[in-house]
Formats: structure tokens, sequence, C-alpha cells
């Protein structure tokens, strides 16, 4: 990851690292609640339990934010290094019938997004306590990536059939 | 924390307690997310937005928002929105619509909207399908899209949308995608803030009756120009657009229509006594 967000301050990381966050949260909030509609129960329990999980991320950053006034940016002007807030698992790529291999896959590529933004910073060089602050976070993105590992090796890929329907959704005149 | 940032709870707050039924994977979700963005950006009070649709899956978006909404009946959004912003003209009225209840049913209507050009803002979710009444060709669909319907395709000229906002007079007109929500939240911002009648196609696909168009993230990139305010310019851009340039085609001038009324409003009953038997 080469391209540098052009981080400037602390206020501006923590900024960035909490719509992060937030945005995870939300985003697996928004998936385990389609899934849950679609009587996939394994797939949104899991969703349910890694919004958990951001949703203590987020109580981590709002710990490091403390008393300090955070800038205010529009949706446009956070810089990420793709279209959305990185942490934020890709809703396009879920499916009704999709299984805890899928699942965790998504989640994956969100948090290693996660780390290539922290990692991105690092290697723009700049101010000392940015850097420090991206290195911590970047450390704990680290940790996230592993656990995400960890838990989808439990989860074999399913064969090249599992998005057969037996009653699928047909065009109908 | 002392933070004025447009957070994803700021922009939960917009949303109803109703939970979406669209299939997992469905762009409207993204739209739902870039409508609530955009209202949270503006800090706009819910009770002062209406959202008014049609009848499609893209058109259940009022019952997904804490917003005043109508759900209305199929083809004749832009024609509630128009009398809702007459009447009401301090609120900030917005329309969401498919490409069947848009173009097709609602085909005349959108062309007037355009013409009146009231201060409203139409977001068209855009999937070339009719996905509600499952997978029946819209009028936006490729003239060669085979399926069981139709089969080898309908061999129909696509409707592009954009083209007759231009001609018909939309004062705003842009293309967004789904998979981009940050960039649509920012058009829809765009548009609202536009006096007029702003038009915002949405591509938006349907995963289920158009699984092809999962790909549609390969194919839109930013259009390589800027907005132009010039009719002529948009015209010609348009003529080598191939429907996947993103972003703000046209911003034009034209002063929004209103009614300038100053008679006292009339009361619902006054109303029912005209019609009645
Ligand atoms: C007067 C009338 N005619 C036909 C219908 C059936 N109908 C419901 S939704 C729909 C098309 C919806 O397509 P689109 O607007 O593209 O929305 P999508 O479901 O794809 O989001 C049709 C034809 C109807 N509800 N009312
Ligand atoms: S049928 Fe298509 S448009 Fe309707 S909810 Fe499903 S994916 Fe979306």
């Amino acid at each position: 990851m080469t391209e540098n967000p052009g981080i400037a301050s602390v206020a501006d990381l923590l900024a960035h690292a909490h719509a992060m966050e937030s945005e995870a949260h939300e985003r697996y909030l928004d998936l385990a609640e389609q899934l849950e509609l679609h009587r996939n129960v394994e797939v949104a329990t899991l969703f349910r339990k890694l919004a958990q999980i951001e949703q203590l991320h987020v109580r981590k950053i709002l710990d490091r934010v403390g008393a300090l006034e955070l800038p205010h940016l529009s949706p446009w002007e956070y810089r990420w290094l793709d279209d959305e807030a990185p942490e934020a698992a890709s809703i396009g790529e879920a499916h009704y019938m999709m299984t805890p291999h899928h699942a965790l896959s998504l989640a994956l590529r969100a948090e290693q997004r996660a780390l290539d933004f922290y990692s991105s910073v690092l290697e723009g060089g700049g101010n000392s306590s940015v850097q420090e602050l991206a290195r911590e976070l970047a450390v704990e993105e680290r940790e996230h990536v592993e656990l995400v590992k960890t838990w989808l090796a439990k989860y074999p890929e399913p064969g090249a059939d599992w998005a057969e329907d037996p009653d699928p959704p047909v065009y109908q005149e | 924390m002392n933070t004025q940032t447009v957070s994803a709870s700021a922009a939960r707050a917009y949303k109803s307690d109703v939970k979406p039924v669209w299939c997992p994977g469905c762009g409207d979700f993204t739209v739902l997310s870039a409508i609530t963005k955009a209202f949270a950006e503006l800090g706009l009070p819910p009770e002062q937005v209406a959202v008014v649709s049609g009848i499609g899956c893209s058109s259940r978006i009022p019952a997904y928002l804490n917003t005043y909404g109508f759900h209305g009946v199929h083809g004749r959004a832009t024609a509630l929105a128009t009398g809702l912003k007459l009447a009401r003209p301090d609120l900030t009225v917005v329309v969401a619509s498919g490409d069947g209840d848009g173009f097709s049913i609602g085909g005349n209507h959108f062309l007037h909207a355009c013409r009146r050009n009231v201060d409203l803002t139409y977001i068209v979710m855009d999937n070339r399908v009719y996905g509600m009444t499952k997978g029946q060709p819209s009028p936006t669909t490729e003239p060669d899209w085979d399926n069981a319907l139709t089969p080898g395709g309908t061999g129909l000229r696509a409707f592009n949308p954009l083209v007759i906002a231009l001609a018909s007079g939309a004062n705003f007109i842009a293309r967004g995608f789904s998979g981009d929500p940050v960039g649509t939240a920012r058009l829809i911002v765009e548009a609202i803030e536009t006096p007029g009648f702003s038009f915002v196609e949405v591509l938006s696909p349907c995963v289920t009756f158009r699984p092809d168009q999962r790909d549609w993230r390969n194919a839109v990139r930013p259009a390589p120009v800027q907005p132009t305010g010039d009719i002529g310019a948009a015209a010609r851009r348009l003529m080598t657009d191939d429907g996947f340039n993103l972003g703000v085609l046209y911003v034009g001038s034209r002063t929004p229509y209103q009614t300038h009324r100053t008679a006292a409003p009339v009361s619902p009953s006054e109303i029912e006594q005209q019609f009645a038997v």
C-alpha cells in the first residue's frame, strides 16, 4: 500500500478510526438483520457477534478520544483508500444462502482493508504522534485479522453448489 | 468526545424500525444508507422531510425511513410529490422510484416533472429490470438481455433517462452507483441543495433477477469531465455515454416552479364538500 491518505493530526486519525469502527458495527448489524429475515440463522448470529466485537472497538476508540475535539468531516471528506470506510463489510457481496465461510471471508477482507489503511498512514510518514497512534491501531487491526483467520479456519470452503436453492426465485409472467 | 462528524449512528437515526425485505446483496440497501447519510450531512429534521415513492422493491424506501413518507401509486410518485411540494414548500421532498416505476408506467410523469421544475429530488434506483414482479424487462433493459420471459431479448432500444431529463428541463442531472455509497450520498446532498427538479439515477443491482449486475462494480467510472451548465455541452457528453459514467452531468439555473399562492389554505372538509353528491 503506497498511497498516503494524508492524515495530519491525532484528532484527524481518531475521526477516521471512529467512523471506520462505527460503520463496521452498523454494517454487521444490517447484514445480521438481512440474514435473519431470510432465516439464515447461523450466518445472522455470526454477523451479530461481529457487530458486538466492532461495538467494543468503537468504545475503545472513544476512550482514546476522551475530551479531544474531532474535526467535522463530511462522508466524502474521509481519506479512505477505497469507495467507503474500509472496515465495513461489502454489502453487495451478501447472499441469502451464504455460509459462515462466506461471512467470515467477507469480514476478513474488511479487517485487512482496515489494516491497509493504518499501514498507509504509517508509510505516509509525518507527525510522530500520528505515527505512534497509527502503529498502535495497526497492531490491533493485525490482531483482528488473525482472529478472523483462526475463526475462518473452522469453516472450510463449501462446495460449488452452495447457492443451489431447491425452491429458487423464479421469473414470473 | 466533542464531534460533529457525520457518524454512522447519526445516519442510522433516520432509519425506521421497519426492517428492509430486500434480497441480501440488493443495491437498494446502499441507496437507503446514502439517503440517510445525505440527510444527516444536511442536518435535516426528520419531520421536515417527506419521501414519496411509487411501487416496486426500490419504492419501499419510505417505510424504512423515519421521515414522513408516502408509498404511493405505481408510476405516480413524481405527481404526488409535486402536489405535496406545492402545498408545503417548506418541506424537503425526495422522490424514490425504480426504472419500471419511473420510466415505464411513470414515464409521462417523469417528462412533465422535469418540465415543471418543482423543487424536488428524484432518485431512481435503476436495475434495468422489474424486480418486485420477478424479472420482466424495463425501459432501461438492454435489447439483448436474454431471459426466460424474453428469449433473445426484447430487441428494443433502451431508454436513456439522462437524455430525457436533459431534454425535458431537469435542473440537476447526475448518475451514481450503489457500490459507491459515499459518492451517491454526495450526489444526493447536491441534488437536494440545488433548487428545482433534480434527477439522480443510481445504478442499483438486482442481484436476484440480474446477477450479472454484480459486475457493474468493474464497469462504472467517474465521468472524465466536470459538470456543466451548458445544455448543448451536456447533450454532447451524453452522445458518448455508455451508461456507466458517474457524477454530476448538468447543473442549470432555471427558477423552480412555485404557485405563489396567497389565499388561505382550503381545509380537507371544504374540498370534500366540492365532491359531495
Ligand atoms: C398499476 C400497476 N400496474 C402494475 C403493477 C405491478 N408492478 C408492481 S412493481 C412493478 C415494477 C417495478 O419495477 P421497478 O420500478 O423497476 O422497481 P424494482 O422492483 O425493480 O425496484 C410492477 C409492474 C402495479 N403494482 N400497479
Ligand atoms: S428482487 Fe432485485 S430489486 Fe428486488 S429486493 Fe431482490 S435484488 Fe433487490
